[in-house]
């Protein structure tokens, strides 16, 4: 948790020429520790796939350097960097899968084309299947496989090389929330037992609450804000931070009005809000403002945040926020009052 | 017209008809392959450098498309003639059905490059950058990538093509090519033997019947999608 696995400097990405170019990346600086799961939340259209793409060089940077594993990505040659790309693999929104192929078959794709031997290919990709919980669809096709499970053969195909790093460009994001929970388990699993450092892109503020350790906020083109999960959630101090923690609007007049200290709870498919208020008012005694609040209910699990106001007594206040702490599946950042 | 089913026309006829019909499958096939030899590399080269291939090369597209488009524009029967002088340099006949395949081929090469193109089109963009991800090298991603997933479109594609130069052998027959065109021709329409044309048509459309169905059933078969 030291060494920077990713470092870039001052990276540019400009798509096209004079007056009809655009700048997708203006000057990024961004450094990921070996071993960690680092967010990177913007939304469309903020640079997100591109930046992602410049990591592998999928796409070009402009300018800039982009140092992945110890090697300068931009100076290496196309063969190089072929090589390069087995440390550092991705996997994609629409998983991207060979239609053609069985879910093995795909697991043994980039070792086929790496020239590892098919009896030691086969063998590793039954392995990485039973990983991913999936080694009883090996001979079976994408086509007869779930979105869900689509993704763990991608990632699975993803692992086959050993990587060092794991992209992950919207990878839940065309998954249902139950789904998406459990791909995103699956990836900070592996994270703990690979070592494996994980970068995901997405759109979703849920996805980085849920497994990053750090975040950078990328908003046109330039990352706006960047630290941990934990303190940009309690405070985001930047107009694009705010659009994406509260994406249904800032209860900003709502939390300076109520005066008194205000807590973010993010509800990531526990049980139903519902019985967390009354329960609270049951348990503690103690009743809490709902200020505001974007939550679903899928399948009677809870998704989504809701902001309550404390009561003004400390102690109460103190004695709500450890009863709401302790809720499985539910987490709760102080949001700090400005006014 | 009736007459096709008497014992005395296939009597008379029998034999020939048997012929010509393997000289057409000959043509056909013979030119499919050299024409997919050809066409094949073409549309691969089209979709690799492409606006959103993965080796761009606007320049180089053009003249391949611009190549391509001039092959196409020319009428079967007049390539043919303009062609005549080459054909007897590579295959040493204007005539028959040796003489016809070079043709053929010339003619269903540029449109078998389009088929091609079109087919290799449907591929996920995202698959191809899947493998680039992975580290594939462009001759990795053609055979392992672009040709395997579109395999079943490819397929579908062949019995199109297959199909136009079967249409093609009939011109060419016109113009001294062997072939059902050539019977059709000869029989049919300057000796008025009407039964004749009648059982060349049917012919042709049973050939057309069989080759589509086959294809389709082949790919339908191929096309894991489908499962």
């Amino acid at each position: 948790m030291s060494e920077s696995i990713i470092r870039v400097r001052h990276l540019t990405k400009t798509f096209g020429e004079g007056e009809h170019s655009l700048d997708a990346l203006r000057g990024i600086n961004l450094d990921v520790q070996e071993g960690e799961i680092y967010g990177i939340i913007g939304l469309s259209g903020a640079g997100k796939s591109t930046l992602v793409r410049c990591l592998n060089l999928l796409e070009r940077p402009t300018q800039g350097s982009v140092v992945v594993n110890g090697q300068e990505m931009t100076a290496l040659s196309e063969k190089e960097l072929r090589k390069a790309r087995r440390s550092v693999t991705m996997i994609f929104q629409s998983f991207n899968l060979l239609m053609q192929r069985t879910c093995l078959a795909n697991v043994c794709f980039p070792m086929e084309i790496s020239g590892v031997p098919r009896a030691k290919a086969k063998q590793r990709a039954l392995e990485l299947l039973e990983i991913v919980g999936l080694e009883s669809k090996a001979d079976a096709y994408p086509v007869q496989l779930s979105g869900g499970q689509c993704q763990r053969v991608a990632i699975a195909r993803a692992l086959a090389t050993d990587p060092k790093v794991l992209l992950c460009d919207e990878a839940t994001s065309a998954l249902d929330p139950t789904t998406t929970a459990s791909i995103l388990a699956l990836l900070k699993e592996l994270n703990q037992k690979l070592g494996v450092t994980v970068v995901v892109i997405t759109h979703q503020m849920s996805v980085i609450e849920e497994i990053c350790g750090r975040v950078a906020i990328l908003d046109n083109g330039s990352i706006v804000e960047e630290g941990l999960v934990t303190d940009i959630f309690s405070n985001p101090k930047t107009d694009a931070a705010r659009r994406l923690v509260y994406p249904n609007g800032v209860p900003e007049t709502i939390v300076a009005a109520h005066g008194s200290r205000t807590v973010r709870v993010a509800f990531n498919g526990g049980t139903a809000y519902q019985p967390l208020i009354a329960s609270l008012a049951i348990d503690c005694g103690v009743k809490v403002n709902i200020l505001g609040a974007d939550t679903r209910n899928i399948d009677g699990k809870a998704f989504g945040t809701m902001l309550l106001g404390l009561p003004e007594d400390p102690n109460e206040a103190a004695k709500a926020l450890s009863y709401i702490r302790s809720q499985p599946q539910i987490t709760a950042e102080e949001v700090e009052n400005d006014a | 017209m009736l007459e096709v089913f008497t014992a005395a026309f296939w009597e008379q006829y029998g034999a020939l008809l048997w012929e010509e019909t393997l000289n057409t499958l000959v043509m056909v096939g013979v030119s499919t392959v050299f024409a997919y030899l050809l066409g094949l590399p073409l549309g691969i080269l089209l979709i690799l450098t492409g606006e959103h291939g993965i080796r761009p090369h606007k320049r180089f597209n053009q003249v391949v498309g611009w190549i391509i488009n001039v092959g196409r524009s020319l009428p079967f029967i007049i390539l043919m003639i303009v062609l005549m002088d080459f054909t007897k340099l590579i295959v040493g006949t204007k005539i028959g059905v040796k003489g016809a395949i070079v043709p053929l081929v010339i003619s269903a090469a540029p449109f078998i490059a389009r088929m091609v193109e079109s087919s290799l089109s449907e591929v996920d963009a995202g698959v191809v950058e899947a493998a680039q991800s992975m580290g594939a090298s462009t001759f990795q991603i053609i055979w392992k990538v672009y040709l395997p997933e579109a395999r079943p479109s490819l397929i579908l594609g062949a019995s199109i093509s297959m199909i136009t130069i079967l249409s093609y052998t009939a011109i060419a027959g016109a113009v001294g090519a062997g072939g059902l065109g050539n019977l059709a021709i000869r029989y049919g329409y300057n000796r008025k033997v009407d039964s004749m044309l009648f059982i060349t048509v049917i012919l042709l459309i049973v050939l057309v019947q069989i080759i589509q169905s086959v294809f389709s059933r082949v790919s339908a078969h191929t096309d894991k999608r489908l499962k």
